[in-house]
């Protein structure tokens, strides 16, 4: 059962507990600090707070007591030399995605940043070394920025049926796969679509808003991709444009999937690239139950006129039949039917960059 | 001997932080004192290529430093050196 729920907002991190079938703010901490990724390790329940300081760089904190003490880490640095393009020294930026290394290997980290580093740490988070295999993947001249002014790293996937397998995705780049635990990657973005590339078939170029993989069939993959949301069923091979056709389900940056149905997954949709708000003022949240042949958009529980709400790309999760999230206007809202129906957690939060469910 | 001052803000994740007088002949030398004073500090004032971020200024004797990159600036033997934040955000 996931009792916490760890909000990385703009003014901090909130921690709120479960209570009689819905949720209360607890504690703060890094308050007045915009925490850009809140995360339980579900391998240990380690806490990790990326922070992003306005004026002090981004950093790192864990907790291994559920927040009552945080310890700042070495936040992942580039080594000297690398340069985002010619004559840009890289430095990290955000700290944007995190992952564990899979249950064999109980300490490792890997973490995705804005300027487009993923990084590696064999050591829980003392140390983090700069993937360079990644880093000097030629597509990577044909990487760039979509809202920030350098690519990032938002979504990393370990398969949990082999360590080794590992996807990325990369806002404005594309997906990667590797098979040799980070040692070399290939690009998996066939079936995408990328209307703003002279080509919109491109290799590289690809904007995937999140990326999550099917618990119980990690072949599953869904995107919502600034260009419509995709699945794959084969591991990422191959994607297959499922957008509503004639419905809000299109445009969006989340995408959660059920833990236990492959088939079902929700997004949130928001008008388009260049009106950044909910559909008609009108918030909803789209589910699909039959693998994104069909959408179904919940409404009950939201506000229905004046919502200029969006959610940003981890700011929705899901575990069994909860949903929780937060979105750009402050506004946290939770569901314990599947997404048919909303309750309101807060609507005076700063605006919510992650929503993360922990134990 | 330089003197240094920091912005309050700094406080906040270094409690103990005060205005140190340092032995050193350039700025780099000075943050590096520093930095062994105060460990982790010097991350928060400079990125990882040893330049100042983007929204931390130095003065030197009341005067903005020229070189934010690679922190040249001279420093003479009484000066004063304030580590400020600049204002941003929202």
């Amino acid at each position: 059962m996931k009792n916490h729920l760890l909000l990385g907002t703009r003014k901090g991190l909130i921690v709120c507990h479960r209570k009689s079938g819905g949720w209360k703010i607890g504690s703060v901490h890094f308050e007045g600090i915009p925490v850009s990724l809140a995360w339980e390790n579900p391998l240990d329940g380690t806490w990790w707070a990326c922070l992003d300081h306005g004026h002090w760089g981004v950093k790192m904190h864990r907790s291994t007591d559920r927040g009552a003490n945080w310890q700042e880490v070495a936040a992942p640095a580039f080594p000297e030399g690398k340069e985002i393009k010619e004559g840009v020294p890289a430095t990290t930026q955000y700290l944007w995605a995190m992952s564990h290394g899979g249950a064999d290997h109980p300490n490792r980290l890997w973490v995705g940043t804005i300027p487009g580093g993923l990084f590696l740490s064999e050591d829980n988070g003392d140390s983090f070394q700069l993937v360079e295999s990644l880093w000097n993947h030629p597509s990577r001249s044909q990487w760039f920025g979509g809202g920030f002014d350098h690519p990032g790293i938002d979504a990393i996937f370990v398969d949990p049926r082999n360590s080794d397998r590992l996807l990325v995705s990369v806002s404005c780049g594309g997906v990667f796969e590797s098979t040799d635990g980070g040692k070399s990657w290939q690009g998996r973005n066939k079936g995408l679509r990328a209307d703003f590339l002279p080509d919109p078939h491109a290799e590289y170029g690809h904007d995937p808003h999140m990326m999550v993989a099917a618990p119980t069939n990690p072949d599953v993959l869904w995107q919502q991709n600034h260009c419509g949301i995709f699945r794959s069923v084969d591991g990422a091979k191959t994607w297959a444009d499922v957008s509503e056709k004639d419905g809000p389900a299109k445009f969006g940056f989340a995408m959660a999937v059920a833990d236990d149905k492959p088939d079902q997954a929700w997004v949130v949709p928001a008008v388009s690239d260049f009106n950044r708000v909910a559909v008609g003022f009108s918030l909803c949240v789209c589910r699909t139950d039959d693998g994104g042949k069909s959408w179904k958009a919940f409404r009950n529980g939201l506000p229905q006129e004046n919502s200029f709400d969006i959610v940003y790309r981890h700011a929705l999760a899901v575990t069994g039949n909860d949903l929780v999230f937060g979105t750009t206007t402050g506004n946290v809202f939770f569901s314990n039917d599947r997404g048919e129906s909303w309750q309101v957690l807060s609507n005076y939060l700063p605006m919510v960059y992650s929503v993360g469910l922990a134990s | 001997m330089p003197t240094v001052r920091f912005t309050y803000a700094l406080k906040r994740f270094f409690p103990t932080l005060r205005e140190m007088e340092i032995q050193a002949a350039t700025l780099p030398e000075l943050l590096d004192e520093v930095e062994a004073a105060f460990p982790g500090l010097k991350n928060y004032v400079l990125d990882e290529r040893g330049s100042l971020r983007k929204h931390v200024n130095i003065f030197v004797n009341g005067s903005l430093i020229a070189d934010r990159e690679k922190l040249s600036d001279p420093i003479g033997e009484d000066c004063e050196v304030f580590i400020m934040q600049a204002l941003s955000g929202g």
